[in-house]
């Protein structure tokens, strides 16, 4: 079983995501340990890309400041290793597809397992189109994690779970990333949808920011994702370990 | 006879695809089906012929410009003119016929993108026809260099957002549409003006202009008794071109030429030849030639022309540009400003900046191709870029020095 897998056994896990070299690529590294200390149990590295059709206003500004302080794919890999020094979180490379083609699918496969990295998510790869990637990252032996969504049908729900290693991203509503007062009602039918076609983890993501939410969808699934919320407490410079720590609360309370 | 049509996955060669989040790959099925079906059904067609010829203004003329043909004592040059088209350019096409796909898939709400204006307008056009709610998506830039169709959107009932993000044109109004859509995909159809993105759009796109070069085609056997030589287009995402270059594709001796944005320089940044300038990559949907940094991040671009201005070609060119069956070339902003002139003087016609790329490709050539026809797509009409023109000719503008 794979580091990302293992990491959901015991506890409903805590996943972050915050944006590779956001403010700077120094940065990355102390956010991660701050956000370990504070209960996260994986972290969503995201490759900043110029045009983030998925995310909100917040992630958009988080990849702009990343970009601005010259993150590549290059130097996120450089952060993994930084990150790998101190810690053995699970750390998933989150971005589009684009800087990848560019980098190279086997040549990124390749490098991304050397620095630490132990799966993969692409917002805009279907799995339609997947097959020579699964199997780049296959043959360097990184995860592939796939959205799925309100939207998917049961033949695409069945895919995606084919196509998945490590565990399912669920997509709680249809909407870019960001934060929302409400919780959308279509986390519980998507999870049971889900667990028919796989016997993968399930993590929810997209619109969670409080512990109450956290906490409401810990029932459902196996795991929470929270990221624009983590990347507006980088913008303003805030308290990152404390957040992580009530969203802990929040799910295991 | 050489093939160009996507395969069952919407693929032509390596290009084109579905690169799209999720939450939009059902509903993208949704629409290849009701699309496949809207197109094979005789009603539907027939609504939508009826909507072209009395509505829009088809069949639009293919004009003989004799003057500009003289002057350059060369190639015979045929103008198609679907700058004559209700709204002022060939985007009515298309609109009409995702306006009708919408109602039939019972979405009320439409959103748009649009860089020169044009698609917008168009959009709003039918959704003031059909009665559906319309938003259009524009950048901040954009929208300083189309002032006059800002308003006319607004007239015709569609609420225009400005987009501040990127460059604040075509490329980040795209983002910012299926930003919304991935949100209200369930009430909405995405009105995609160009054939680009994901499939089916590029071959819906392509379909609804497949009548530019149908109408070209049967008017020049009659009229010449024989095919044109060299077909020229404009190509920003493509759609102009592809409408009027589908009908010749298996025609091998007939050039089909497809005219970028040269912009100022040949520098990443200040121009929009995604052939030249470009790679193959993924954006918006669809894999084709994008322009790029070495990192994969997609570069700004710059044309004078807002219609041109995107860092993307549409995916069937990219295969027609691989397979050597249609070829690509640049027209810089200076040049495409002095062909607009020269039409004007010559023919009594204002080309919009888009279509004066075209234009000059044809004035660069013509010279040297005595005996030889041309037809130039006239995409659209000038109107809209008197303020840029304005600022570009100086000297023929009463309210400055120079002409007093």
């Amino acid at each position: 079983m794979s580091r990302i897998q293992s990491t959901f056994n015991g506890r409903k896990a805590l996943i972050a995501y915050i944006t590779a070299g956001d403010p700077t690529p120094e940065k990355t590294p102390e956010f991660v340990a701050a956000l370990e200390r504070g209960g996260v149990d994986l972290i969503e590295l995201g490759v900043p890309f110029s045009d983030p059709i998925a995310d909100g206003p917040v992630i958009q500004r988080g990849a702009d400041r990343a970009l601005k302080a010259g993150t590549t794919v290059k130097k996120v890999l450089e952060i993994a290793k930084k990150i790998r020094e101190k810690s053995q979180i699970p750390l998933l490379l989150f971005t589009y597809l684009n800087p990848i083609l560019r980098y190279g699918l086997d040549a990124l496969a390749r490098d991304a397992k050397a620095a630490g990295i132990d799966g993969c998510l692409l917002t805009d790869l279907s799995v339609e189109e997947a097959s020579p990637y699964v199997a780049a990252m296959r043959k360097a032996g990184l995860d592939t994690v796939f959205l799925a969504a309100p939207t998917s049908t049961p033949e695409r729900l069945k895919l995606v779970g084919e196509y998945s290693t490590g565990f399912v991203y669920l997509v709680s509503r249809t909407g870019v990333t960001g934060e929302r007062a409400e919780l959308s009602n279509s986390v519980a039918p998507l999870v049971n949808s889900m667990r028919a076609e796989t016997k993968l983890p399930l993590a929810v993501g997209f619109g969670i920011s409080t512990p109450e939410q956290a906490h409401d969808v810990a029932q459902l699934a196996d795991g929470i994702v929270v990221g624009s919320a983590f990347v507006r407490i980088i913008e303003q410079g805030g308290d990152l370990e404390g957040f992580a720590r009530s969203l802990r609360k929040g799910i295991d309370g | 006879m050489m093939i160009s049509q996507p395969d069952s996955t919407g693929h032509f060669g390596p290009y084109g695809g579905r690169f799209v989040p999720e939450v939009l790959m059902a509903p993208l099925e949704e629409l290849e089906h009701a699309y496949r079906e809207a197109s094979a059904d005789p009603k539907f067609q027939a609504e939508l012929g009826d909507l072209l010829h009395n509505y829009a203004g088809r069949p639009t003329p293919l004009y003989h410009a004799k003057h500009l043909s003289e002057s350059l004592g060369g190639a015979k040059i045929y103008l198609k003119r679907e700058d004559l088209l209700h709204t002022g350019a060939h985007k009515i096409n298309n609109c009409l016929g995702q306006a009708l796909l919408a109602v039939r898939m019972g979405k009320k709400r439409i959103i748009a993108e649009t860089g020169a204006g044009q698609h917008g307008v168009a959009s709003a056009t039918v959704c003031a026809l059909f009665g559906l709610d319309c938003t259009v998506y524009m950048g901040e830039e954009d929208m300083r260099r189309q002032r006059l169709n800002v308003f006319r959107m607004r007239m015709l009932g569609a609420k225009v957002v400005p987009v501040t993000n990127g460059s604040r044109t075509l490329k980040d109004a795209i983002s910012e549409a299926m930003r919304d859509w991935v949100t209200n995909v369930h009430s909405t159809h995405y009105l995609l003006g160009s054939a680009l993105g994901a499939h089916p759009y590029p071959l819906m796109v392509r379909d609804f202009h497949r009548v530019i070069g149908e109408e070209t085609r049967a008017e020049i056997l009659k009229r010449e008794g024989r095919l044109p030589d060299s077909i020229f287009a404009c190509v920003g995402g493509g759609s102009n071109a592809i409408g009027m270059f589908h009908a010749f594709i298996g025609d091998e001796k007939v050039k089909l030429i497809g005219i970028e944005a040269g912009g100022h320089s040949d520098r990443l940044g200040e121009h929009a030849a995604r052939f030249s300038g470009g790679s193959p990559g993924v954006l918006h949907g669809a894999h084709s030639y994008v322009l790029q940094n070495e990192d994969g991040q997609v570069a700004l671009t710059h044309s004078v022309s807002a219609g041109l201005d995107y860092a993307m070609v549409g995916p069937e060119h990219a295969w027609l540009h691989d397979q050597h069956r249609s070829e690509y070339t640049s027209v810089g902003d200076q040049e495409a400003l002095n062909a607009a002139m020269t039409l004007a003087h010559k023919e009594g016609i204002i080309p919009a900046l888009e279509s004066a790329h075209a234009v000059a490709e044809a004035i660069r050539r013509a010279p040297a191709a005595k005996g030889e026809l041309y037809v130039v797509n006239l995409s659209g009409r000038g109107d809209k870029d008197t303020d840029i023109y304005r600022e570009n000719l100086p000297e023929l503008d009463e309210q400055n020095p120079v002409h007093v």
